[in-house]
Parts: structure tokens; C-alpha cells; sequence
């Protein structure tokens, strides 16, 4: 609970109607899309403006109390789950595409902007702005670059960090510090804006961000491999990248996500297959036609029985479109779906692929698994139920297991999901105890107080972190 | 709210929420962009589809208490059930709202006159055609002996909120008393060759207020080749009960119903009306838990079919349809769309039809705020609602804006008047658009 005088002083800054603390706005904003996590924050604040953000975090700031910046509360490790309570900070008036610069290719945004009007708003110009995170059609910006979202092109066009170039940020002192620019070089100084990205909100806020566009590709198509067995559809992804081409999406679904996803699109799709590429190439026509009918070669080639184009856009639409839909339409299947997003290097997919249905298959559980197979990004899912807690036990041994496959494979803990709280546990098998220390220390440096999203990634003062139970 | 009431909701919470239900839910937040009421709050998770789920699993969970703002929440959702359309996890949200709606409203000390005012109408007017053709008389009375004229000259009119004054302009005008006691109950097909037996669900505000529709209606089906049965004994299909928290009373209004179209053994039971569609075909769940009913319901819902789906299936509209040329524009009715799925067949009517120019509003299958009685009790934000619909059609250009819902109808209807584009923009039931260019075409 706040004081009365905090929450006055809050009041004078954003004026009373940004600022809410009613019990059933506190439950709204307690939780994002994590299963098993919620924990009520002490207000909820919505800034005007980057002064009013600064000088909310310098209230926090003096009064040691957590601060939570949020978007739409898509993410997938907890990052936004107040664990610690205290303010959880909206952008809801801050969402504005303040410019798109056609002769530096840039676009400069507020952070409560929609990826996907991102997205729209470029393409109108003849622009791209690649980054599409599944949940890109309510997910704010300023959310993909704090997390790093990844998302389906990460393979061609890399991920979030990729097209950060500049930022302002609030620090938990109060300064309003601006990083990098529309400059293509800049080397003066640390790459502040890299260490920003993908920092979970616990080294600053952002509060606008420059990114980086590139030319619309002038065409797309959309081909999807089916398979009797998951080895070959891995196979397949080895020989595509291996003779030489990148596709724009490279995407691996199984049987069972295949089978709910359609059960939700309804769109026909073969769920008579044991595994499915679903392939996209863009770029010039001529260049898209050779590689579609290359990688069809190398499909059949590698064991696909059948390979089909979508003929027409709005079919190959609704294919991604389907695809996005993979992780809420397996919770169709069971009461709570635990999702991971282990990552290999793609050479091994095959092996991690098997690991992960052994692993299953040990502890008795039902794991699915879809994910952007071209960049090794897997997403074995779990159906459970959070109730009870003996197979949670087990859930929580797998993918400890699964985690340290995927280590001991050359891999990560997470590729794009973030550390959050969900994974925090398992952060020293990717980066030592070393790294950890590291980065406690410089969070020390820039947030002395522990006041911008506390708890999360790694604890500051080294102690055992137990799940907060929604139950 | 005082300490009793708010253990009776959350007890009630606690007893009514189906629990699996909630735990459906996996808060991906994809529903959102998706909600009205979420984005004209300005992004407002409380008023959210998420939001909702959150706040009714908090209170069975006993994570919060009832509140002033528990209850705003669930009263400001429109129960369009966009959000179940767009729902991956399968999230049947219009069930949980009417539960969490069932459980407040029950268990809520109300005002004297909201109690009234539901008892009246709920319980006593709407399940009986007879007060029905009552009230709507009592409307007829006012609008052709003078009242009216009377009433909007003396001013009195400005004693009711604008949006009431201008609903009383765009109200029909009723049907003559006698014309509505003498009702059709066996039609024969208009042309040689019989196509399909089937019922006509004729619904209690359709079948008074909007009578002239009702007999659009079926004269389609004579043309596309129906026999229709129109059952006597059937009655309102309780869906305005069911959404306001009245489980009960719908429950037996389903079970009159029931019984009243058994007897038909017909292949489909028509239905106008895109509310009452999404409530018959809900029966079988609405009384899963009644084992005399349960199996009869089932068989009821599964013939449920919405007037422009069977007319597709057979083939209505590669018959001559002609109109004179016209821009025109068609705005879903929700529970038509997210209840029944039938979205396509009455955008390829419209499209068939010799003269029409189609052209697709954006948003329209965003709910344009009539939703029920929520225009009456929700004022402000429906009108907000309706705000945005409107600058959306005016955008098309369309000359006539077509629905299939009198609920939807009306509310246009009202947009229209309230944008003062009487002069140029006209709103109108599918069916009778249809028959028009039917019979211009085939005369």
C-alpha cells in the first residue's frame, strides 16, 4: 500500500484520472500472458509525456518503490508481473508514430505504439519494418524492445535489437538520456542502446525509440512441406540453409499443434502429417520463384510428401495467421500451457527436437512443439494443469532438462522470450556465475536502489527465488 | 455495497463460474484489439475480455471482493462475443459473462425501480405475445392519435435524454392491433418445386414492432421453395433474460419453446433476428444440466438457421435479384457473426443483387452498441460506440446500411438520425432489402 502523500504526489504529476488504485485495476494489471504468475501492484499510472515518466520514477526513486513499465502484458517469462508490487507504469497516452524519415529510412515512435500499426504504417510508404513477434497484433513497442522480441523472420531479418538504432530513456535517477541516432556508424562511446534492448525494464524506461526500416520486398510466397516423421522435416531445414538459402520464415509445427491450430483456423490444413514446414521466401519475383522451387526440391528430396504453394496471398495469409495462433490454441487442449522457447543453433534441431520428445516422454508428459525451426528457436509447450501439483513438479523438471540440453547442444535458455522471473533459475547455465555477477553489477551502477522492475532476470542479492503461486 | 451483499456475490461468483471455463483462458491478450469497450476506454484492461476473466476468477479465488467497479466492468461489456471469435484457447466468454451477470444480479440488493422496471418487462411483457401487441399498441396509440405530434410540439420529449428523444422518432410505426393477432401458421411454397420444410422462429419483438419484417421474411422462404410451419405456442427466446442475469426465466421460456417446434419435424427453424439465433442455438448448453432437457434442447439448437444461410443454400441468390444503383453497406449483427458464424452468406445476398454497389465498412463486424438494452442502460459509452460506426459508413458513401437484427436495425437507424443524414443514408433489414429487389426483378 502507498501512503496518501505518495499518491498525491503521483497525482500532481499525471493529475488524478492516470493515476488508479481501485482494487479491481489493481487485479487487471497483476498479471501478463505467463501461466502460474500474478501478484497485485499499488497503483497503476498512465504518463503524458517523458518529464512526467522521470519524474515518476524520481518519486519511486526516493521512496525505494518498484516500478513496473508495461504494454499490453503479452509477454511470456513474467517480465511484467508486478512480483514485487508498487507501480506498474502504462503507455496507453504515449502512442504516437511521431515521424518516418523515407530518406534515412527510420521511423520514430512513442513506446505504447501497436507493432502491428508499425507494421501497416511503413508498408503504406513502400517501407519494412520487419520484427513480428506473435503477438504483434496488440504488442507495444516499447514491450518488444525492453524483451528483444523475436518473432517469424528473425532467420533473414534478425530480431528487435536488429533494428534499434536510437533511444531516450528514463533512468532510475531521473536523467532522460538519448542513445544512438539514424546513424548507419557510431562509435562514440559503449552501445548504450544494445544494452538497453532487451533489458526487461530493469536498467531504464524507454520512452521513444528511432528504428530502422529497409525497402519492401517486392514480392512473397507461401509453401507448405508435410512429413511423416519429425527427423526429416529437421533434415529438410539443414539442406535448405546448406545450399545456400534463407528463406523469410522457416516454421516447424508437430502433429499436435498442427491438429488445434486447425481445430481454431479451420483453414484445411494437413493434420493427417506428422510434421509441417511452413516456408516463406520474399524479395524479387524471379529470385522468390527459383528459391520456392529450389527448397520444394530439397523438401521432396529429404522426405516431404507432399509440398504445396498457397496460390493465392490471402491464403498464405491465413497459413501465418494460423501459425500465430499455435501457443493459445494448444491451451485449448488442457487448463494451463507452460511454453518454453529453448534455442539451439539450427544444426541441431533434429537432435533437440528428439531430446525434447524423450525428455516428454521420461516425465509423462504432454509436450508440443512448433517454433521458428530456420533459426534454431524452438517452442516446446507443455499442457498441464496448474492444479495439480504433483505433475507440475514434473513439468518443472523437464524443461530444467530440456534446458540443459539445449546448453549442452551450443544453445540457450531463452531466445526470445526473455529471462522474466520464469527462468531466472536457470540464468547461470547460459551465463555463468560470472556473467551474472556482471550484470548484477551493472544494474548496481545504474539502479543503486533496485527500483526498475526488481526481481526480475536475476536477483540482486544472490538468494533461492520460489515461483508466486497463482493459487 | 454493504458487507451481506457482497458475500452473497461472491458466493454466488464462487457457485454460478464454471471454473474450467475460466482456466481457459491463457491471457495471451489477443482478444484485445478485438474488444470495444477496450479500445474506447483507451485501452482499459478492467473493460477488456482478459480484463473480465481476471476480475470473475479473482472473485471466485476470493483474491478480491465485489465492488462498485467489479460490477461497472461487467455491465459496461457489450456481450458482442468478438472476443470469442478471435479467442485461440476456444474461451466461450458470452457464457461467463452471463454467469458472472446471473451471480450479481441475483444476489444484489437493486433499486426498487431497476427491479421493477426488469420484473415488468422481462417477466411480464416480453414472453407474452399478447402484452406484447399490448405495449407496442399502446406505441401505436402514441404515434397515430396525436400524442406524438403533441408531444414532440410541446417539448415534452426534451425531458428524456437525446438519445431516447431521437429513438422515439426512428421507432416503426406499429402494425395495426387486429394485423398482429392475425398471424399466419402454415405457409406453402410460392413456387413449383418444394425445396425444404421449415419452421419460423417469429420472436416477440419481430413479430409485433417489426411485423412487416417477420412477413418479408417468410415470403422469401415461400420464393426460395419452403414450407413453413410457424408454431403458435412459441414464445420470446429469453436471450434478453439471459443476458441481464434472468437465468431462470430463460430457462423456461427455452423449455415453452421446445416444446412448441418439437411437434413441427421440420429441417431447419429459421430465425431473422441474429440475437435470438446465438440464444436458441445455445439452449443445449443453457440446459445441460437438466436431464429431462438436456437431449431436446440439443436437437432444438442443432436446427437453428439464420434467414440468409438458408437462402444461400439454396441458391437464393442466383435467382434475378435487381435494385436501383445504389452504394451499399452491411454491418454485422455480433451474435450472427461470433454466435452463429454466418457472416458470409448475407455479404454474398447483398452482392448478387443487379444494381448494388458493395462496399465493405472497416470495423463492421464491430459491434455498433445497440447490443440489447444496452443503449438504454450504458447511454454513453453505446453512444460512443455508435459515434465511430457512423463515421465508418459515412466513409463508404453507402446510400442504405443493411443488418440483420432489429436490435442492430434500430441503433442504425438512430445513427443516422443523430448525424442528421436522413436525407441521404437509410438503414434496413436484409430481408426486406432482399424482397425489394426480389420482386423488382422477378414482377
Amino acid at each position: 500500500m502507498l501512503n496518501q502523500e505518495i499518491v498525491r504526489k503521483f497525482y500532481d504529476i499525471v493529475e488524478k484520472e492516470n493515476v488508479v488504485i481501485d482494487e479491481a485495476s489493481l487485479l487487471a494489471y497483476s498479471y501478463d500472458s505467463t501461466p502460474q504468475y500474478q501478484a497485485m501492484p499499488d497503483a497503476v499510472i498512465s504518463p503524458r509525456n517523458t518529464q512526467e515518466v522521470a519524474d515518476i520514477v524520481s518519486v519511486c526513486n526516493q521512496y525505494k518503490i518498484p516500478i513496473v513499465p508495461r504494454g499490453s502484458g503479452t509477454n511470456l517469462c513474467a517480465g511484467t508481473t508486478p512480483t514485487n508490487g508498487g507501480i506498474v507504469l502504462l503507455f496507453k497516452h504515449m502512442n504516437q508514430i511521431l515521424e518516418i524519415d523515407e530518406e534515412n529510412l527510420t521511423i520514430t515512435v512513442q513506446p505504447g505504439v501497436f507493432t502491428k500499426e508499425i507494421n501497416d504504417r511503413v508498408q503504406e510508404v513502400g517501407l519494412f519494418y520487419p520484427p513480428d513477434p506473435g503477438s504483434m497484433h496488440i504488442s507495444q513497442i516499447g514491450g518488444n524492445i525492453s524483451e528483444n522480441s523475436g518473432g517469424l523472420r528473425g532467420l533473414k531479418y534478425g530480431v528487435t535489437r536488429d533494428y534499434v538504432m536510437g533511444l531516450e530513456v528514463v533512468l532510475a535517477n531521473g536523467d532522460i538520456i538519448r542513445t544512438g541516432g539514424k546513424l548507419a556508424k557510431d562509435v562514440a562511446g559503449y552501445d548504450l542502446t544494445r544494452l538497453i534492448v532487451g533489458s526487461e525494464g530493469t536498467l531504464g524506461i524507454i520512452t521513444e525509440a528511432t528504428l530502422k526500416l529497409i525497402p519492401k520486398p517486392e514480392t512473397k510466397k507461401t509453401m507448405l512441406a508435410l512429413y511423416s516423421d519429425l527427423e526429416s522435416a529437421a533434415e529438410s531445414v539443414s539442406a535448405i540453409i546448406a545450399n545456400r538459402i534463407i528463406p523469410a520464415t522457416l516454421e516447424f509445427l508437430d502433429q499436435a499443434t498442427l491438429k488445434v491450430v486447425e481445430d481454431f483456423a479451420k483453414i484445411g490444413l494437413p493434420t493427417e502429417a506428422k510434421a509441417v514446414l511452413l516456408i516463406e521466401q520474399d524479395g524479387a519475383p524471379e529470385i522468390v520463384e527459383r528459391d520456392m522451387k529450389k527448397i520444394a526440391k530439397l523438401c521432396r528430396e529429404n522426405g516431404a510428401f507432399d509440398v504445396s504453394v498457397a496460390k493465392t496471398e490471402k491464403e498464405a495469409e491465413e497459413l501465418t495467421a494460423a501459425r500465430r495462433t499455435a501457443l493459445s490454441a494448444l491451451s485449448r487442449l488442457k487448463p494451463t500451457t507452460i511454453l518454453e522457447d529453448a534455442t539451439v543453433p539450427r544444426s541441431e534441431i533434429a537432435n533437440m527436437v528428439r531430446s525434447i520428445t524423450e525428455i516428454a516422454d521420461k516425465y509423462q508428459l504432454t509436450i508440443c512443439t512448433f517454433g521458428h525451426a530456420g533459426d534454431g528457436n524452438l517452442h516446446p509447450t507443455c499442457l498441464t494443469d496448474a492444479r495439480h501439483q504433483e505433475e507440475i513438479e514434473r513439468v518443472d523438471k523437464a524443461f530444467a532438462e530440456i534446458f540443459e540440453k539445449a546448453i549442452e547442444l551450443g544453445g540457450t535458455i531463452t531466445g526470445e522470450h526473455g529471462v522474466g522471473v520464469m527462468k531466472l533459475p536457470y540464468l547461470h547455465l547460459k551465463v555463468g556465475k560470472a556473467g551474472i555477477d556482471v550484470m548484477r553489477q551493472i544494474k548496481k551502477a545504474l539502479d543503486p536502489n533496485n527500483i526498475l522492475n526488481p526481481g526480475k532476470i536475476f536477483v540482486q542479492e544472490p538468494k533461492v527465488e520460489s515461483r508466486v503461486s497463482e493459487q | 455495497m454493504d458487507v451481506l451483499e457482497k458475500e452473497r456475490i461472491q458466493q454466488a461468483f464462487k457457485e454460478k463460474m464454471d471454473y474450467d471455463e475460466l482456466m481457459n483462458c491463457t491471457r495471451c491478450g489477443f482478444c484485445l484489439p478485438s474488444c470495444p469497450t477496450y479500445i474506447e476506454t483507451g485501452q482499459d484492461e478492467v473493460h477488456s475480455p482478459r480484463g473480465r476473466i481476471a476480475l470473475m476468477k479473482g472473485l471466485v479465488d476470493g483474491k478480491i471482493e465485489p465492488s462498485e467497479e467489479v460490477k461497472a466492468s461487467i455491465d459496461l461489456c457489450l456481450g458482442c462475443r468478438a472476443c470469442e471469435t478471435v479467442c485461440p484457447s476456444g474461451v466461450k466468454f458470452g457464457r461467463l459473462l452471463e454467469q458472472a451477470r446471473d451471480a450479481i444480479y441475483q444476489a444484489n440488493k437493486q433499486s426498487f425501480l431497476e427491479k421493477f422496471m426488469r420484473h415488468a418487462f422481462l417477466r411480464n411483457v416480453f414472453p407474452y405475445h399478447n402484452r406484447m401487441i399490448g405495449l407496442t399498441g399502446l406505441l401505436r396509440f402514441y404515434q397515430r392519435s396525436g400524442a406524438q405530434t403533441l408531444a414532440r410540439a410541446t417539448g415534452i420529449m426534451k425531458l428524456f435524454p437525446e438519445h431516447m428523444r431521437v429513438m422515439e422518432r426512428v421507432l416503426p410505426e406499429v402494425p395495426k392491433r387486429k394485423e398482429m393477432k392475425n398471424r399466419p401458421h402454415h405457409l406453402m411454397p410460392l413456387i413449383e418445386k418444394k425445396t425444404k420444410k421449415v419452421a419460423f422462429f417469429s420472436g416477440c419483438l419481430m413479430d409485433t414492432m417489426f411485423m412487416p419484417t417477420n412477413d418479408a421474411t417468410t415470403k422469401l422462404l415461400q420464393y426460395a421453395g419452403c414450407e413453413i410451419v410457424i408454431p403458435e405456442t412459441q414464445n420470446c427466446c429469453g436471450a434478453l433474460h439471459g443476458h441481464s442475469g434472468e437465468v431462470e426465466d430463460a430457462r423456461e421460456l427455452a423449455k415453452r419453446n421446445i416444446e412448441a417446434f418439437e411437434q413441427a419435424e421440420v429441417d431447419y427453424i429459421i430465425t431473422n433476428a441474429g440475437g435470438c439465433g446465438a440464444f436458441l442455438v445455445e439452449y443445449g448448453y443453457l440446459l445441460k444440466d437438466d436431464p429431462q432437457w438436456h437431449a431436446r434442447a440439443k436437437a432444438f439448437s442443432n436446427k437453428i438457421k439464420d434467414i440468409t444461410s438458408v437462402l444461400v443454400e439454396l441458391d437464393f441468390h442466383k435467382r434475378p435479384l435487381q435494385l436501383e444503383e445504389q452504394v451499399v453497406t452491411y454491418q454485422d449483427s455480433c451474435h450472427l457473426k461470433n454466435g452463429q458464424q454466418t457472416f458470409i452468406e448475407p455479404r454474398e445476398l447483398l452482392k448478387a443483387i443487379d444494381g448494388v454497389q458493395y462496399v465493405e465498412m472497416k470495423d463492421a463486424d464491430r459491434c455498433c452498441g445497440s447490443a440489447g438494452i444496452y443503449n438504454l442502460v450504458e447511454a454513453e459509452m453505446s453512444m460512443q460506440i455508435l459515434d465511430y460506426k457512423m463515421k465508418q459508413a459515412q466513409k463508404t458513401k453507402a446510400k442504405t446500411i443493411v443488418t440483420a437484427n432489429p436490435g442492430c436495425l434500430l441503433q442504425m437507424k438512430l445513427g443516422i438520425e443523430r448525424e442528421g443524414l436522413s436525407e441521404e443514408m437509410q438503414a434496413v433489414h436484409i430481408v426486406d432489402f432482399l424482397l425489394e429487389a426480389y420482386e423488382k426483378a422477378n414482377k
